[in-house]
């Protein structure tokens, strides 16, 4: 299959199905490389299926799908080799100290012993937490753990970070900054690719699609959508779709 | 009044969960407490139903004692905590069985008021709790914990991690459970949520800072805030906003920037800089804080 270099993601009729239950339904997209592109849907839609695919983590049933240059049938230890991934859930191993962590991740990633040193200074600096590297992640409050664990999945500057709901329980102004280092993070060329029920943080990104039962129901720009769907914001957009 | 929290403390170890809460919830009334995690939500939430005592103060529910009295409190509240309180190996129909016996009531005794959210999963009544979707196991929650028909429900998260829409649908049968004359109190992370309520507390640190009704709740803030919107997108403004003397605090929010002044002098100053950038889309104008713009300035505040 050719992709566009420009491409990240490449998705062409990407099909999951579990026994009859078809998880997604022929999903055809793209992700461009720089962009944060918005995942959006309801519970149960097909948002994890679809990202566990992207990240090399279980087959599509059929299709063509494109990662970072790789396609996900038999490049899948390539694929993740150039994707950083972080969820609410699963981020940062709270027995272990914020130095442990930066080490550990920097480790699985085959960084080398002088550059992890360097970095892993220069990112506790940036982040204003040298003064407790040696503290359990356990100890440290929600807003500093998902900003580590944000910067521990891009430490390894890979081509793509996927977010799977990072800001859930953080309190407004945490989940702001939290998009400031989203947003910065494409500075450098990283494409975000991220999930979230908070509809304010819809219109953060370049691109949203939203999914409703296995399928791509819209994908544009959050002002394309609001203007296609008559609506005020991108809270009206996802009701009126996933309602329907 | 359904409940009274009159100067509440808890500590954990070194970390003080509670200081000097007080609250009172009026009979029939939706009060939300909004609020991040660690802000101490479910410890107060706990301390009312009477599964934690606080360290000092006194919370009595509908006149209750909740540590003397705490038999009594149990049978006039429902309850459901952040992790839901369901037997993952019991089905649907067994989970909601039980919690009537437990109470000494029927299931059908009280269906009619849980017909609305029941109806809903009574198709996966023989399906095991473990195995439904986060939304039906939040409406199966939900009617274990009015079963036995509950003067007070306390709801710990109840919409946490679950989509748009369902929220929306929860919200909607809280009205109606409302309208049963069921005192709720909620506790959220979502701030547009804090609009079905009738009152709302804010929460940090576990201070309960402010406490109103959704609309007036901004009116206690001076902050001379304005909106920017470019169809450039606002991102490219945000840096440029904040190396302004005059702006004191600058936060994304939806497709606009928020922008707080120092004090109104700056107007000027800022709407002249911001000609100088000469962007034609740019809409610049004064706003009512929202709830969230309310919150954020007492969080800062804190911060001071």
């Amino acid at each position: 299959m050719t992709t566009a270099p420009e491409h990240i993601i490449e998705v062409k009729e990407m099909v999951k199905k579990f026994g009859s239950f078809v998880a997604n339904d022929r999903l055809t997209f793209h992700v461009e490389r720089g962009e944060i592109f918005g995942f959006l849907g309801a519970n149960g839609a097909g948002k994890t299926t679809a990202i566990r695919i992207l990240c090399g983590l279980s087959y599509p049933t059929s299709g063509e799908i494109m990662v970072a240059g790789h396609n996900v049938y038999n490049e899948r230890e390539k694929i993740k080799r150039k994707i950083g991934y972080m969820s609410q859930k699963f981020s940062l191993y709270e027995d272990l100290t914020l130095s442990e962590n930066i080490r550990l991740y920097a480790g699985i990633y085959r960084l080398g012993r002088r550059e992890i040193s360097s970095r892993e200074q220069q990112l506790l600096k940036r982040l204003d937490l040298s003064h407790i590297r040696n503290k359990l992640i356990r100890d440290i409050p929600l807003g500093w753990k998902q900003k580590l664990a944000f910067s521990v999945a891009i430490f390894h500057k890979p081509a793509i970070v996927f977010l799977d709901e990072p800001t859930g329980g953080v309190d407004p102004i945490t989940r702001r900054q939290f998009w400031e280092m989203i947003h910065d993070a494409t500075l450098e060329g990283i494409t975000a690719f991220v999930t979230t029920h908070y509809m304010d943080e819809a219109e953060y990104c370049d691109r949203v699609s939203i999914m409703v039962d296995g399928r791509i129901e819209a994908l544009d720009t959050p002002a394309s959508l609001k203007q296609q769907y008559e609506s005020k914001n991108m809270k009206e957009v996802f009701l009126k779709l996933a309602r329907s | 009044m359904s409940l009274i929290l009159d100067h509440i403390d808890k500590s954990f170890e070194t970390v003080q969960a509670l200081r000097q809460v007080n609250l009172e919830v009026q009979e029939g009334e939706l009060f939300g407490l909004i609020g991040p995690d660690g802000a101490g939500k479910s410890t107060l939430f706990r301390i009312m139903a009477s599964l934690l005592i606080p360290d000092s103060g006194r919370c009595t529910m509908l006149g209750h004692d909740v540590v003397k009295e705490y038999r009594e409190v149990r049978q006039i509240i429902g309850y459901m905590p952040g992790r839901f309180s369901l037997y993952m190996d019991l089905s649907v129909e067994e989970n909601l069985a039980f919690y009537a016996r437990v109470f000494g009531t029927t299931v059908k005794e009280n269906y009619d008021l849980i017909r609305d959210v029941y109806d809903q999963i009574a198709p996966f009544r023989k399906r095991l709790a473990g195995k439904l979707s986060g939304g039906m196991k939040q409406k199966l929650a939900l009617s274990c914990a009015l079963i036995h028909r509950p003067r007070v429900l306390i709801l710990d998260e109840p919409t946490t991690g679950v989509d748009a829409v369902s929220r929306r649908e929860f919200w909607d049968m809280l009205k109606k459970i409302q309208g049963e004359g069921i005192t709720i109190v909620v506790s959220t992370p979502y701030m547009d949520e804090a609009e079905m309520c009738d009152r709302v507390g804010l929460i940090q640190k576990g201070n309960l800072m402010a406490i109103s009704d959704p609309a007036s709740l901004a009116d206690g803030s001076d902050a001379r805030l304005f909106s920017l919107r470019s169809n450039k997108g606002v991102y490219a403004y945000l840096d440029q906003l904040r190396k302004m003397e005059g702006c004191r605090h600058v936060w994304l929010f939806g497709d606009e920037l928020h922008v707080t002044l120092r004090s109104a002098a700056d107007v000027n100053q800022v709407q002249s800089a911001i000609r100088e950038w000469a962007d034609d889309s740019l809409e610049w104008k004064s706003i009512v804080p929202t709830i969230e713009d309310r919150f954020m300035e007492l969080l800062k505040e804190e911060e001071i």
